[in-house]
């Protein structure tokens, strides 16, 4: 049998325990003091789509082609794109206008399952509040672009699959145009070696 | 050097009277400025003491839940009362509109009034007690029980119902933890043959075998008599596991539930400045008031050690309020008629016995039995009406 009051002598001990611990075992006190502290966000967090671009320079590296499937596809409607063109008014594979606004978008991620170009992809960044509800939340493309090594830093796994997959791509893509080239080089020189077969023929 | 310090507060007084008398001041002038100075450094000490309690309290509960409390205005929070302040000053003073606006006004004056009152008749310190009086303990209680009008003035003038529910609760509450807070108290003046707080302080001085503090915390009968003082200090102070009246989550916020800005900040004021009082007479009560424990601790002046005494008990009550949950309102009544009234009995008895004994190591016992056997008796059978069966289930399992 308990001494009476024997529970809350054992109480009191479990929440000295408690208090005292919390001075001395820094791994008690789970709170992160945000501002100071950051938290390490786990590989799959999201927050709102960003644009990836190669090498070094935003414009030349770009992956978008401006197809617009994304823009069809997101279900709030968040994405506006308008196609550049050159002087002559002829389309160009690229963006004028990558507009998304975030006030809007729902980080469904649909997006990015539908982009063919491995262009659009979600960011961790979390930190976007402003005083401003308009403009400060309409993300445009100079934001919007960043590199493919800063997404190989957020999503290191997913990063390294869409690499090997384009590096893939790019060495079939090599491989069928030498193999194409190798083709017309080959009929090239067959037609040089018979050049007057067609002309016997007839 | 040490009687310097000793003496410093009341040394720095008069010095300041004799200067102004020394400019020709009127006599009677001085008596009221003498005064002055008293009441204003008790207020000022005691708003202090409030100030930081609030951040301290909030700062231990973190700390008892593994977490860091306020840490953000000034360094480690400590400005956080001051952030309190001004939010508390700054915002709209709400009076319903069928509220009955004097009494709903007078209520947190009311409040205030006996809690920093009864401040007066605690020894602070060797020969520093504002008032003497020979019924300080007396005077205590009697004033102290101004706070139960007001806290009734406020749950009745609010015309809520949930003002008037947590006001009837803290009536019930209050008179029935009243019986064993005084009964406990009388004790002491027994045995000390005083009502004088300053009486009860000089009979617990001087150390058995040259360093045993003699305490009447630390004779049976004082420790059982000090343990229900405390509980009946808790229930009177409205403070966690008795703060029903306040429980916010049956009754919004009891007898505050009209109140916001300064008005409900004077309450709360109130509510910690009593706590404190409440402490003040439990060091003075039970731990020996302005006594150091050792007798080689005796050169730090005595009034640190009575204000280091009421922060160390006022540290036990937020370490309760951490542990225990709230209770019931009929347990918590079924508590202070049936166990601590009789408990409170036993100890008045055993101290009665361990000074017709001698005081001698047969007292002792003999008032350990007598507190300890009503003790065992009572408390096993309390916890068994409570005990937890095994809940069965006629219609699942």
């Amino acid at each position: 049998m308990n001494f009476p009051g024997s529970g809350i002598v054992k109480g009191l001990a479990v929440t000295a325990r408690n208090f005292l611990g919390s001075y001395f075992e820094k791994d008690r006190l789970t709170t992160e003091q945000y501002p100071e502290e950051r938290p390490t966000l786990p590989e799959n967090s999201r927050s709102f789509p960003f644009l990836i671009y190669d090498g070094t320079d935003p414009d030349a590296g770009m992956r978008c082609v401006a197809c617009k499937i994304c823009e069809k596809e997101c279900p709030p409607q968040c994405i506006f794109i308008i196609q550049d063109r050159d002087e002559a008014g002829k389309a160009l594979k690229r963006p004028k206008v990558f507009d998304i606004d975030i006030s809007v978008c729902m980080s469904c991620q649909i997006c990015v399952e539908v982009c063919p170009f491995d262009s659009i992809r979600m960011d961790q960044e979390y930190e976007m509040s402003s005083f401003d509800r308009f403009d400060a939340l309409l993300i445009k493309k100079p934001q919007l672009l960043k590199s493919n090594a800063y997404y190989q830093k957020i999503h290191p796994t997913e990063a390294a699959e869409t690499d090997a997959r384009l590096e893939a791509d790019r060495k079939k893509k090599e491989a069928a145009a030498a193999a194409k080239a190798a083709a017309a080089k080959k009929a090239a020189d067959e037609k040089a070696a018979k050049p007057a077969t067609p002309e016997a023929a007839a | 050097m040490i009687t310097l310090l000793e003496r410093a507060p009341i040394e720095i007084k008069t010095w300041f009277l004799n200067l102004l008398g020394s400019f020709g001041v009127p006599e009677w002038i001085l008596a009221v400025l003498s005064a002055g100075i008293i009441i204003g450094t008790i207020i000022g000490v005691f708003l202090g003491l409030f100030a930081l309690m609030s951040v301290m309290e909030r700062k231990i509960l973190a700390r008892a839940q593994n977490r860091y409390g306020p840490n953000r205005v000034g360094p480690f929070g400590l400005f956080q009362p001051v952030a309190d302040g001004i939010k508390m000053i700054t915002k709209e003073d709400l009076v319903p509109r069928t509220a009955d606006k004097i009494v709903h006004f007078l209520a947190p004056v009311t409040m205030m009034i006996p809690a920093l009152m009864v401040l007066a008749i605690l020894p602070y310190g060797r020969d520093m007690v504002p008032a003497e009086l020979d019924s300080g303990i007396l005077y205590f209680f009697a004033v102290g029980a101004g706070t139960e009008v007001a806290v009734f003035m406020a749950g009745w003038s609010s015309n809520n119902k949930y003002s008037v529910l947590g006001a009837m609760r803290a009536i019930a509450q209050m008179i029935s933890y009243e019986l064993p807070l005084v009964i406990s108290a009388i004790v002491t003046a027994m045995i000390a043959g005083s009502l004088s707080p300053s009486a009860i302080v000089a009979a617990q001085g001087g150390f058995a075998l040259g360093f045993v503090p003699q305490w009447f915390a630390l004779t049976p009968w004082g420790f059982a008599a000090g343990l229900i003082f405390y509980i009946g200090a808790l229930a009177e102070s409205n403070r966690s596991p008795f703060d029903l009246p306040e429980g916010e989550s049956e009754l919004v916020a009891g007898h505050l539930t009209e109140y916001s800005g300064f008005k409900y900040a004077t309450f709360f004021m109130a509510e910690y400045v009593g706590m404190f009082a409440v402490c003040g007479l439990f060091v003075t009560l039970f731990l020996g008031g302005w006594q150091a424990p050792l007798p080689f601790l005796e050169i730090i002046p005595s009034w640190c050690w009575f204000i280091g005494k009421i922060c160390f008990v006022a540290f036990t009550m937020v370490w309760v309020r951490a542990t225990l949950p709230r209770l019931r309102i009929d347990h918590m009544l079924g508590f202070a008629w049936k166990f601590l009234l009789p408990m409170s009995f036993a100890a008045f008895l055993s101290a009665a016995c361990w000074h017709y004994a001698g005081r001698g190591p047969l007292a002792w016992l003999l008032s350990l039995a007598i507190v300890g056997i009503p003790y065992l008796i009572l408390g096993t059978s309390f916890t068994k009406r409570f005990a937890v069966s095994r809940r069965t289930y006629r219609f699942s399992e």
